[in-house]
């Protein structure tokens, strides 16, 4: 409808607003997964290491 | 401790002049800096005029960071600076001494050229004098603010590099007050605030940036 | 003066345990803070008499740029705590805080350009606001550079709070030297309007978001630092517990 389609152009400013959403959004993100991946990656070590010891 | 002062500048200054090529780099790097800019952009006098400020300047910038980045490793590597931070002396004291002897050393010759290279880049002769004053004010705090880099990067391998990004930011203030100076001049307006504001700077690093650069230098030899 | 808890802070167990009660409420709070405060600003709230809707763009760049100065103060903190009382966590907090702090310039220089290009006309400007920030971008690379070349993990944590400090003290210095050259150089068609006080339908969406920024910078330097702690505390029977617990 011609109202989210206006909603996207933002009077012609559309393409600046929302890359800077898109791109703040994809940095948050990033900010937070990356520590949370890094995490996941210790566990697993750990989890590795103490099979081996096991062994 | 007037004696330990004395002794410590006579050292530095017996030391610098064993290797008097070391000294001269730094010079000429400032030279090569400024004439590259008028090969770059062209010798049109009025177009040189309007950069000459800002080219001078960063070129003394970069090459100050040339002349610090060496400032503590020969200490470090043979041992004496660990013999100064263990020294009863006060390390801030000793410290303000090695940096003066590489100001007069470095940042006073540059003073000396720049009116030569003001006027290789048609500096009019009447601002020549403003010149040489912002460099005398600025260079000494681009001394002591470099100092405190090099003491935090001693030892490190990667120095030089690391030392410009860490101090480049840190120089700005002191840039935007000597080419404004500069500029003022060119405009014939007057140039005492721009020399207070420079004269500020220079005291307050004076007075603090020992102290930095001691806290370094203690930090890089406990390793 | 409650210096038991001073003495906790010490402790990077408790920090763990502390932290880890914290942050579900944290994210909770930054995803509804953003949540609400994005669709308030990007739909909700009127555009701007003359810049028309790329105003809305303030809503992300206002608060990275508060979280991207206050972070920078927040390092020096750290520097100090660590160097006057030997803290460690105040290291792991230096060392955490610094790369988010150095994404929220980023950002904030970013939104910073791509709202310049609609209000005037090109990606970028020396102005006093975009140019302080860049510098605080370099100030950041700074640290974050020093800390990775030293190999001794204690003698990159002091060397780091020592610039940290070194640094801040010379933001103010920084600030007033460019806003100082802007105004010599300020071309005439660069008049930057000062704007009436904003109506409360702008700045309610704007102080939302800076909660929801802070919130989610909370959030993220919670999750590095207790990622940092596990690392460092790796051998204790603790962690070991943990991690048995996580897998």
């Amino acid at each position: 409808m011609s109202g989210l389609s206006e909603l996207f152009d933002m009077g012609g400013h559309g393409v600046y607003v929302w890359s800077c959403y898109a791109i703040t959004l994809v940095v948050l993100v990033l900010n937070v997964a990356q520590p949370w991946l890094a995490r996941r990656r210790l566990v697993n070590e750990e989890a590795r290491r103490r099979r081996r010891e096991v062994m | 401790m007037r004696q330990i002062v004395w002794l410590l500048f006579c050292r530095e200054w017996r030391l610098a002049w064993r290797r008097p090529g070391d000294l001269l780099n730094p010079l000429v790097f400032f030279a090569l800096v400024v004439s590259l800019f008028p090969l770059a952009v062209g010798p049109e006098p009025s177009m040189l005029r309007a950069m000459a400020p800002g080219v001078i300047w960063v070129a003394a910038l970069l090459a100050t960071l040339l002349s610090l980045d060496g400032l503590f490793r020969s200490d470090y590597e043979d041992g004496s600076l660990e013999q100064w931070v263990l020294s009863p002396h006060p390390l801030e004291l000793m410290v303000l001494v090695k940096v003066l002897h590489h100001w007069l050393v470095s940042g006073l010759a540059m003073v000396v050229l720049a009116p030569l290279f003001g006027m290789m880049l048609a500096l009019p002769v009447s601002v020549l004098p403003v010149l040489v004053l912002t460099l005398l004010l600025g260079t000494p705090i681009l001394s002591l603010l470099g100092a405190v880099g090099a003491a935090l990067t001693v030892g490190l391998k990667s120095g030089g590099v690391l030392l410009a990004l860490l101090i480049l930011p840190l120089y700005i203030p002191v840039l935007i007050l000597g080419t404004g100076a500069m500029d003022a001049a060119l405009q014939g307006m007057p140039v005492t605030g721009f020399m207070l504001w420079l004269g500020c700077l220079a005291v307050l690093a004076l007075t603090l940036a020992p102290f930095a650069i001691a806290a370094g230098l203690r930090i890089g030899v406990s390793e | 003066m409650k210096w038991t808890f001073f003495h906790k802070l010490g402790s990077p167990k408790w920090f763990y345990d502390i932290s880890g009660r914290w942050l579900p409420w944290f994210a909770v709070a930054a995803v509804a803070l953003l949540a609400v405060g994005s669709v308030w600003g990007l739909f909700i709230a009127p555009q701007d008499y003359q810049q028309g809707n790329s105003f809305r763009i303030i809503y992300i760049h206002v608060p990275a740029a508060f979280v991207a100065q206050s972070c920078y103060v927040m390092l020096a903190v750290a520097g100090i705590v660590s160097l006057v009382w030997r803290m460690k966590l105040a290291d792991v907090a230096l060392k955490c805080a610094a790369p988010i702090g150095a994404w929220m310039t980023f950002v904030a220089l970013l939104t910073g350009a791509i709202w310049g290009k609609p209000t005037w006309g090109t990606y970028w400007v020396w102005d006093a606001r975009l140019t302080s920030m860049l510098i605080l971008l370099f100030l950041y690379f700074g640290i974050i550079a020093l800390g990775q070349a030293i190999s001794n993990r204690d003698t990159a944590a002091k060397a780091t709070a020592v610039l940290a400090i070194v640094g801040t003290v010379n933001i103010p210095i920084i600030k007033y030297s460019v806003d100082w050259w802007n105004t010599l150089h300020q071309p005439a068609t660069f008049t930057i309007t000062e704007k009436p006080a904003m109506p409360v339908e702008m700045w309610l969406p704007l102080l939302l978001m800076v909660l929801g920024f802070y919130a989610l910078f909370t959030v993220s330097l919670f999750m590095r630092m207790r990622l940092e702690v596990l690392h460092r505390e790796h051998k204790t029977r603790w962690v070991r517990d943990v991690l048995e617990k996580l897998s």
